[in-house]
């Protein structure tokens, strides 16, 4: 097999950052069949396979890209399909240089192989050169209710179809995605990827209800009663936004990411003729460091306003994925680090006028390993704006555990689930974010796949 | 895609339409709402439930057409369909053990309050009913109102039509002259339940009041609908939409709601535009 010996990655094609900033098109365009080709040629094919170690999946990385590198890229899609249900969405938005990229033995000298690039690559090439989708397999007659269409809901559902069982998603929303379709932007995620994911489950057999909030219009005990379900997966992710609880968070102008985002990316706010309204802003500051952070930093910019990031702690502590960070800083998005809002300023008719903030150094690291950021004293400073978005993360919905009796969630509200991913109540499985609070896309499919397994065991220790 | 049973114009203004979502009809109870999508690009706007039907597995939705969303949905016939139909959402009022309650309902919100009535009335509750609108021609519900009621007092801001007046004003009269309530439930303009709450605190009688701020997905998700209770931040849609009327910080919910003001003003111009257009 060639080799490739360049020590820096192929570059991404992306569009320019003072055009891509005015619009909602995808920012990487992706790799070209020549920069796929010389891409896949750097792996070095170790025997030890450390880049699979950092999959929270165990996606088959060297054998996907040998497969690659010889230009079979149907095969190499058909590789990653063993180990991952959503190839196109985690080629987009994994954090790879936290996982699979940081292990890779490329970049012990110079950058490692550019992995997530190659997902994406064979799993576009899939979609586009593909064989005929899969049709469902043959029925084992048994009936599996899904709760959430996010991540963890369509890697379920996926592997059960794969079994044979006949799998219902329940989805609250209009829309079957979860964060894929309201969170995740456009230019970051084109909703026409998870459309194509879930219109693949659908020519497996897997139906969607959508409209249906579980908890609300059925229980999980009429799904497991009267409909006859024999089991039910909770993939109901974390969808309850966290604010501050500093003076001035109801005034007019300050928004949860989530709110911002939805009205962005799932009512498509910004299309001319859209019935849903979006806050116009001139200035606004988005709190937090997250990849919801850029998210909603990056659209506020796109709908023309000025945008800085407000971050309690440094650059290196910045838990968002490291290439969203670059598109942001490049796209004109101000940072102020080791800044935190004590107050948001209104005028008399609660319109923002501005935030008060506070000067933060770095002290002893805290539970999570980062250093605890701490107030600098006298140090209140005053920024004028007129919209401020809170991105501090998010916490699971509570209208599952409040209508469902017997099941044991912690005081956060994550619901209790075993390594088996069983819940409390028997038959009733949980995984992703609604167990484990936010997390991402990648593990979150990964809960949704192992706890289809258990699912599967479950059943046929029954029948 | 939801079918559309039957469409009834209440007010010049105000719409009825039953739409057909038999798991809906189950479920909802009175108090609880729904999320609605005209079109496939429309607004999802929360409506509360006016009532159920579960032999025909209808649900009635009422409201006023204020912006391009509502006038979207007002364009809809019978036979005709909406995209979207999702709930029964939030908690539904809490009725049970009252004994003696008064039902203040103003403009649109009767639609709201009705419900809430007839639930009290068929549990045996002796049930007060206090209705206001700004005139004659915007008067809804009425004889449904007198059906479920022991008592029914009707006021029009103008005068056009019953008593003269806004809807405090039979309800001071009966608080001063000693009349107590176990619970006043109060559903209406934000304005209109922040003086029912006012008028009813120095007889520290209970009161709830149902809120209807801006909304996205109904499911605790956006955040959009927080409302100050008592100091802390609630969701109206997973924590309410009937929050302790003497709590509820009622300035601020009266500020966020008129967040989008400017573009629905915009959106019901070119709404307009459009039918002017449609009908030359």
């Amino acid at each position: 097999m060639k080799y490739n010996p360049a020590m820096k990655k192929c570059p991404m094609p992306s569009q320019a950052a003072d055009v891509r900033n005015k619009n909602f098109s995808e920012v990487a365009l992706g790799y070209t069949v020549e920069d796929a080709l010389a891409e896949a040629q750097r792996c070095l094919h170790c025997k030890n396979r450390p880049c699979v170690n950092g999959c929270p999946v165990g996606v088959p990385i060297p054998e996907f890209i040998a497969l690659a590198a010889e230009g079979k890229y149907e095969e190499a899609y058909q590789k990653i399909s063993e180990a991952s249900s959503l190839p196109a969405v985690c080629g987009r938005v994994c954090p790879q240089e936290k996982q699979c990229e940081s292990l890779c033995t490329r970049g012990i000298k110079g950058e490692s192989v550019a992995i997530g690039r190659l997902e994406r690559f064979v799993a576009d090439y899939h979609l586009t050169h593909g064989a005929p989708q899969a049709t469902a397999t043959p029925k084992n007659g048994h009936r599996v209710a899904v709760v959430g269409s996010g991540p963890a809901g369509l890697a379920c559902a996926g592997e059960l179809a794969g079994r044979g069982y006949d799998v219902t998603v329940f989805e609250a929303l209009h829309l079957a995605g979860g964060v894929l379709v309201y969170g995740i932007p456009e230019f970051r995620l084109p909703k026409r990827i998870v459309e194509e994911e879930v219109e693949a489950l659908k020519a497996r057999g897997v139906k969607f209800e959508l409209d249906s909030v579980v908890g609300k219009l059925i229980t999980v005990e009429e799904l497991m009663g009267e409909y006859g379900y024999e089991a039910v997966f909770l993939g109901t992710g974390a969808g309850l936004p966290m604010f501050m609880g500093i003076k001035g968070e109801s005034a007019k102008g300050v928004f949860s990411a989530n709110e911002y985002l939805t009205r962005v990316n799932l009512m498509k706010a910004y299309e001319e003729g859209a019935e849903t309204p979006i806050f116009r802003a001139k200035k606004v500051a988005v709190v937090g460091g997250g990849n919801v952070a850029m998210d909603a930093a990056r659209c506020a910019k796109r709908l023309g306003a000025e945008v800085s990031i407000v971050y309690r702690r440094s650059e290196a502590e910045l838990p968002a994925r490291r290439e969203e960070v670059e598109h942001a800083k490049e796209e004109g998005i101000e940072f102020r680090f080791l800044t935190n809002p004590v107050e948001i300023l209104t005028d008399a008719e609660a319109n923002v006028t501005g935030i008060k903030c506070v000067e933060m150094e770095l002290g002893a690291p805290d539970a999570s390993g980062r250093r605890r950021p701490v107030v600098k004293e006298g140090s209140e400073f005053e920024i004028a704006l007129d919209c401020v978005i809170m991105a501090l993360g998010t916490s699971p919905n509570p209208l599952l555990r409040r209508s469902t009796a017997g099941l044991e969630t912690k005081p956060r509200g994550e619901i209790v689930a075993d390594e088996r991913s069983a819940t409390s109540l028997a038959g009733v499985f949980a995984g992703g974010d609604a167990v484990t609070g936010s997390a991402t896309v990648i593990l979150a499919m990964g809960a949704g796949k192992r706890a289809a397994h258990s699912i599967d065991e479950y059943i046929q220790s029954q029948s | 895609m939801y079918r559309i049973l039957q469409k009834e114009m209440l007010n010049p203004t105000v719409t009825r339409l039953r739409v057909e979502a038999p798991l809906v009809a189950k479920k909802a109870l009175a108090g609880q709402f729904v999320i609605v999508r005209a079109d496939d690009r429309g607004e999802r706007i929360p409506l509360t439930v006016a009532g159920c039907d579960e032999k025909t597995g209808g649900v009635d939705i009422i409201f006023q057409v204020v912006g391009g969303a509502t006038m979207s949905l007002n364009a809809k016939e019978a036979g005709g369909y909406i995209a979207d139909f999702t709930g029964p959402l939030g908690t539904p009022t809490a009725v049970e053990g009252l004994k003696k309650v008064a039902v203040v309902g103003g403009g649109v919100g009767c639609a709201i309050a009705l419900p809430v009535a007839r639930r009290l009335h068929k549990l045996g509750a002796k049930v007060t009913s206090i209705v206001g609108f700004r005139s004659r021609d915007l008067v809804i519900l009425e004889e449904e109102f007198r059906a479920y009621s022991n008592d029914f007092y009707l006021m029009t801001d103008d005068g056009s039509y019953g008593e003269k007046g806004n809807v405090c004003a039979p309800l001071n009269r009966l608080l001063a002259a000693g009349e107590t309530f176990d619970e006043v439930i109060t559903i209406g303009p934000l304005v209109m339940m922040k003086f029912v709450a006012a008028a009813t605190k120095p007889y520290k009688i209970k009161t709830v009041a149902s809120m209807n701020p801006i909304m996205i997905d109904g499911t605790g998700m956006c955040g959009c609908c927080r409302v100050t209770v008592g100091g802390e931040m609630k969701f109206a849609c997973v924590d309410g939409p009937d929050f302790d009327a003497h709590l509820i910080d009622f300035d601020e919910a009266m500020r966020r709601n008129r967040t989008y003001l400017e573009f629905e003003a915009i959106s019901r111009e070119k709404h307009c535009n459009l039918f002017k257009k449609e009908t030359k």
